[in-house]
């Protein structure tokens, strides 16, 4: 019989994260699988109490709290130190947790330490005769496996958006058991300082947005009067962002030309690549534009739904069965009529 | 008078990113179709590490630069001809399998393993080096493991910058959700850094730093020792190729607006 810990770190005013949710949801569903093992909840952070409280209703029989000023920050040594005590305390098998930045960084170690294993960008799971699956992908989405492990405690970070929150009933109050930890002074050898972030205007990536408009080197190269319109590039671009909220995204080529020196888009960086070596986004639609859509561009699209791309050659990777919709058209154009009707909608 | 870094940077070899790939079912767990034939290149965001350490040693006299590599022998010296050509290393081949099905923890004691055995290594000035993620496995896994084992609890992943201050600290910029980034300080080494796309272009091949790797390279190479990976008890029930190709409606000759106005018909539905 399987013990199952939910595990999360609360957010800096003590609540918990949209990606906790769903981690807690894909949790309670394995416990109901699994013959509806007993499921605990950890929590570590700051402050834990608001976050308890609002999943008190969520079925688990203990909640177990690492807290405190030394747990506030998304610092390795004390991230992983507080999670170790939570899997020790709660003796659990299998353990499931949210996929950020934060948890990433320091549950592997967590596996490592306490005897058992860890996998990452988890993308379902569930349980057969007892035993739990997970569903992950192999070499950048490529393929998709699904595994299972007899070793223990198993630690999985779901991948956040893939999965639908936990929401059930608020206003009930957990109590939660508190576990005493004293962070050894080699564990403060890091501390964070804060965080770096785009102007509110300025910030292009937007993980909650319902489309992801991906701009191609094409919008850097001469065009059919044998002239490159950057400048031009770079405002219409902009405008459909501003008006469509879409997030940016980009191909490799486009950002790299940064680094080349050339002339590119003032706004975009590493951060905004997808692909291969790149990011891997979830959105329900996507709109490609200047891009080729070759394969180590088009596997970061392996969480986009519905797909559409504007290129010039009608042979591109877009073509050959990538996209829902590839209109065969200038993207200058397009991009322009497409801000100027957007224009007149507001 | 600055410091002096052991930089230990760990890298594995990935299918050149523009292979198709397929995989099959081996006699122990899955594999790639041809694996032993398809090109390999150096992991990416593992070999920014690399150029990241290359760029550090060459600011910092004294410090020295180790790649950590686990991967077929003959892999290892196809990969290596052009990498060598990159960036000053001394090179600790381990021959094993580079799969990304193999199991995270057992590639992790094996790199570990290889790191304790670099001559001369000093912990003090120790900082490890690789990938975030890598192309094969793309779990985040591996690394933060080796730093386990060696003991290492400064660990950082994500990493797009570092800068060493003048008091020995150093600033580490490491990637968050959503565009953002946090910096953080930590008083020194041992530390652990997986890198992501970090700020420097790949270095053109210098074929004589290429001639000064190689003179210990392929008698490492010679020499690698042979390591087996445990399966730690995980289990692959499949492993598929994702629902196959789109059927796309290609529309052409149609004027802009036409298509601005499907586009945004589309996009508010
Ligand atoms: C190790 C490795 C890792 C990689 N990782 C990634 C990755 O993570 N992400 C990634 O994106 N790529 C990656 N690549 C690169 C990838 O193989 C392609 O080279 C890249 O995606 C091409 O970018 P692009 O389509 O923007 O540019 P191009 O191939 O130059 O295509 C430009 C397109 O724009 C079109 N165009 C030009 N003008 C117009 C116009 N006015 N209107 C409409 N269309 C126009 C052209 O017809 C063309 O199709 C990787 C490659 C390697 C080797």
């Amino acid at each position: 019989m399987e013990t199952l810990l939910f595990l999360a770190a609360t957010e800096p005013d003590g609540s918990l994260a949209p990606s906790a949710l769903e981690a807690l949801g894909a949790a309670r569903s394995l416990a109901a699988a699994l013959g509806g093992c007993s499921l605990t909840v950890g929590l570590q952070g700051q402050s834990v109490q608001t976050a308890a409280d609002r999943i008190a209703g969520c079925g688990a029989t203990r909640f177990l709290g690492v807290v405190g000023q030394d747990f506030g920050s998304a610092r390795y040594a004390s991230d992983a130190a507080a999670a170790e005590a939570l899997v020790r305390a709660s003796q659990a098998t299998v353990v499931v947790a949210p996929g950020t930045s934060r948890l990433s960084r320091c549950l592997p170690g967590v596996a490592q330490r306490t005897g058992g294993q860890a996998d990452t960008h988890v993308t379902a799971l569930g349980a057969r005769e007892n035993r739990p699956f997970v569903n992950r992908w192999y070499y950048r989405q490529r393929m998709e496996a699904v595994v299972q492990r007899t070793q223990r405690p198993w630690i999985i970070l779901v991948d956040p958006g893939s999965q639908p929150p936990w929401d059930g009933s608020t206003g009930n109050t957990a109590t939660v058991e508190m576990i005493e930890l004293n962070l050894p002074e080699a564990a403060r050898k890091t501390s964070v300082v804060g965080v770096r972030a785009p102007a509110a205007d300025a910030q292009t990536i937007r993980p909650d947005a319902n489309l992801l408009f991906v701009t191609g080197a094409g919008w850097t190269k001469k065009q059919a009067d044998g002239q490159a319109h950057v400048a031009e590039a770079e405002q219409i671009i902009l405008e459909f962002l501003k008006r469509s909220r879409a997030s940016l995204g980009s191909s490799k080529s486009l950002v790299d030309l940064g680094g080349e020196g050339q002339a590119v888009l003032s706004f975009l960086s590493h951060l905004n690549q997808i692909g291969q070596t790149g990011a891997t986004p979830r959105h329900p639609k996507g709109l490609s534009t200047c891009c080729h859509g070759e394969e180590p561009h088009t596997v970061g699209w392996r969480f986009i739904n519905e797909r559409r791309a504007i290129s010039l050659d009608p042979n591109c990777g877009w073509a050959r069965g990538k996209a829902d919709v590839l209109y065969v058209a200038d993207a200058f154009a397009v991009m322009r009529e497409t801000n100027k009707l957007l224009a007149a909608k507001t | 008078m600055s410091t002096a870094y052991h930089v230990v940077v760990c890298a594995s070899l990935v299918p050149d990113p523009l292979q198709t790939l397929e995989p099959v079912a081996g006699p122990a767990g899955p594999a790639l179709k041809n694996e032993a034939m398809l090109p390999f290149v150096l992991d990416p965001w593992a070999a920014h590490a690399l150029y990241e350490a290359a760029n550090l040693a060459r600011n910092r006299p004294g410090t020295k630069v180790w790649l950590v590599s686990l991967g077929p022998k003959a892999k290892l010296q196809q990969v290596m001809m052009t990498v060598a050509q990159k960036a000053p290393f001394e090179f600790v081949p381990l021959d094993g399998s580079a799969s990304g099905f193999a199991e995270a923890s057992a590639v992790a004691a094996a790199l570990a393993e290889g790191i304790q055995g670099i001559p001369g290594l000093d912990r003090s000035k120790l900082l490890v080096f690789g990938g975030w993620e890598s192309a094969s496995r793309g779990a985040g896994v591996t690394m933060s493991m080796v730093g386990e084992r060696l003991g290492i609890i400064d660990q950082f992943q994500g990493v797009d910058e570092l800068k060493i201050q003048d008091d020995g600290s150093f600033e580490v910029v490491e990637r968050l959700e959503g565009g953002q980034h946090q910096v953080s300080r930590c008083a020194g080494p041992p530390a652990l850094f997986g890198w992501a796309t970090g700020h420097l272009p790949e270095p053109k091949n210098n074929p004589q730093i290429g001639m000064i790797n190689m003179r210990t390279l392929l008698p490492a190479l010679q020499k690698a020792r042979a390591v087996q990976l445990a399966a730690a008890g995980l289990s692959f029930d499949t492993v598929v190729l994702p629902r196959q190709l789109r059927e796309t409606r290609i529309v052409k000759d149609r004027s802009a607006e036409e298509i601005a106005r499907e586009i945004i018909d589309w996009i508010s539905k």
